[in-house]
């Protein structure tokens, strides 16, 4: 039994040594051999189907780094501050109420962001600010940050929660008040945890695929306002690996933009990874 | 002399203050979302009926119902459950019960953050290059199945860790003591103490594939079929991919429609992490230990 169980336990590591050998077995090939990587990162030419094909993506990571950006600019200090509220502040009911409700929230389906981000946010942006267009980096920006806010808040929360209450007793035993404890004692205590729950949120932000693509108005573009609208990789992807012939050079170019994607993720959970060993050393 | 001095009543103020702000940042993201889910429900609602559960998109997919989408997912969700469920089990009992501290269980713990952490369009890259093409199950209800399941392996695993987790250690060394091996113990003690833990986390896997769209775009969900799947080689509709269908690809649809479908979709997942968070409410009250 134990070797059958053990079977389970690494099929996790074949899953991802998986995804990404076959993942690069399309891709790695064409990123290697025909694609120019001066042109891939430095080209905002993503024109796969002309009939000189370029695939210049800096137009694409540009979009997913200002929609990702925008989103943390705006989720990362409310879900810290709902964080420490919820684990410090709220008591009882209330703190059971605000959980269930945080979890819930992080329940809704990507695609039903990307539809709220079209058909609701899309009006409200053009009449609030007078724009022509109201699927851009703002509003892509603001249905992601609601969507990594809950799952961002629940891991800061658990963080808070994992400093011991001794600490905050012993504070508190000095004279601390309640913020004194939070800002002196619990924040540095848990600042690894902090830091990984807001990396869980980038990497989240960065794959983010259905929500951006509906959002985001989806036009290859380097943003220089919240206004303009832009293309996040994973949208790339999303929009284009249904029309292309199997083993075309645009097909490997989109399998080429999955391995950029699984390898900044997985260097994003590695050193989240990294950060919560280190607290737990501490 | 003890009484409270000026100090302490800025030093309340302060604290207030900071309370205050707290608390209106946690309102902040909450109610925005509340507000909206408002309207889902304000113009969605009027569309649902029996009928749109139960009929088929008529009319170019402007009119009529999403009966093939929903038994579409019921498949998907199935198919899905009966890969993953076992597996994942199987890896948390591992974890839970067996894994000693070393490299291997650390690479475990770092692959399943990993697979939780890949964008699902990765997994879709992955479902058609592993199922739909290498071991040729074609666009099917049994590649997006797979793809999904590969997809929210992690979070089976992790919910079922944790219920095996939280039976007490003493349960174990009193069932060892009476002389049963590990697998007995775990077979008879652990597994019937967290048996309805690791239904809460099933819960939320159903959930969570239910939802899920950009895996199953290019592996097995059709945009349109006018029948239903009979074998697991068949593609189908879905709702989620139903869902970004009619509200982005189909022109001059009626507005309600793709509200209907949002909110359906919205009522059944919210409906699911609320069994599943009920359950682990009442499994939490009910525990004797």
């Amino acid at each position: 039994m134990r070797v059958l169980v053990l079977v389970g336990g690494v099929s996790a590591i074949v899953f991802v040594i998986a995804i990404f050998v076959f993942v690069a077995s399309q891709g790695l090939g064409f990123a290697l051999g025909e694609l120019s990587w001066v042109e891939f990162f430095t080209s905002i030419a993503w024109r796969p189907t002309s009939d000189s094909p370029t695939y210049g993506s800096l137009a694409l990571i540009a979009g997913t780094v200002s929609v990702t950006g925008l989103a943390m600019l705006l989720s990362v200090p409310f879900s810290l501050g709902a964080a420490i509220y919820i684990a410090e502040f709220a008591t009882g009911r209330v703190r059971e109420g605000l959980k269930i409700l945080v979890e819930l929230l992080a329940a809704i389906p990507s695609v039903v962001w990307g539809f709220i981000g079209l058909s609701i946010m899309n009006p409200f942006i053009i009449e609030t600010f007078n724009v022509p267009v109201g699927l851009n980096v703002l509003n892509a920006g603001i249905i992601l940050a609601l969507m990594a806010a809950p799952i961002m808040t629940t891991i800061a929360e658990d963080a808070l929660k994992a400093v011991p209450d001794g600490y905050r007793e012993a504070a508190e035993a000095m004279g601390a008040t309640r913020w004194q404890v939070v800002w002196r004692v619990v924040l540095p205590s848990a600042k690894h945890g902090l830091v990984a729950a807001i990396l869980l949120g980038v990497g989240r932000g960065f794959g983010e695929t259905m929500a951006v693509l509906m959002a985001s108005g989806h036009s290859v573009n380097l943003p220089t306002s919240p206004f303009d609208s832009v293309r996040a990789l994973t949208a790339t992807i999303a929009a284009e690996l249904g029309e292309t012939a199997n083993g075309s050079d645009h097909y490997k170019a989109l399998f080429t933009l999955g391995i950029l994607l699984f390898t900044v993720t997985f260097v994003i959970n590695l050193i989240a990874d990294v950060v919560v060993r280190r607290g737990e050393k501490d | 002399m003890f009484g409270p001095i000026a100090k302490d009543f800025k030093n309340q103020r302060i604290e207030l203050g900071f309370k205050v702000l707290f608390g209106a940042m946690t309102c902040l993201l909450i109610v925005p979302v509340i507000i909206v889910l408002a309207m889902l429900i304000d113009r969605g609602g009027p569309a649902l009926s029996w009928e749109f559960f139960t009929a088929s998109p008529t009319n170019g997919m402007t009119a009529g119902g999403i009966f093939p989408a929903l038994i579409g997912t019921l498949w998907l969700v199935l198919v899905a459950l009966i890969a993953s469920v076992p597996l994942g089990v199987a890896a948390a009992i591992y974890l839970s019960e067996y894994a000693p501290d070393n490299l291997l269980t650390r690479l475990i713990n770092l692959a399943i953050i990993n697979l939780a952490g890949v964008p699902s369009i990765v997994h879709a890259l992955f479902g058609l290059g592993a199922f739909v093409l290498f071991f040729e199950f074609g666009t099917s209800i049994l590649a997006a199945s797979l793809t999904l399941a590969v997809m929210t392996l992690p979070v089976v695993i992790v919910s079922t860790r944790e219920s095996l987790q939280a039976v007490p250690h003493s349960f174990r060394e009193a069932c060892w003591n009476m002389g049963a091996t590990r697998w007995q113990t775990i077979r008879r003690v652990v597994l019937p103490n967290s048996i309805s833990g690791i239904l809460t986390g099933v819960i939320l896997e159903v959930s969570r594939t239910v939802g899920e769209t950009a895996p199953i775009m290019f592996t097995g969900a059709a945009f349109f079929l006018p029948f239903l799947p009979e074998s697991v080689y068949d593609q189908t509709m879905a709702m989620s991919l139903h869902l970004f269908v009619v509200s982005t690809q189909v022109p001059n649809v009626p507005e309600h429609l793709p509200y209907g479908v949002a909110l359906s979709l919205i009522l059944m997942v919210l409906v699911l992490n609320s069994v599943s968070i009920a359950l682990r409410t009442y499994l939490r009250g009910r525990k004797k230990w």
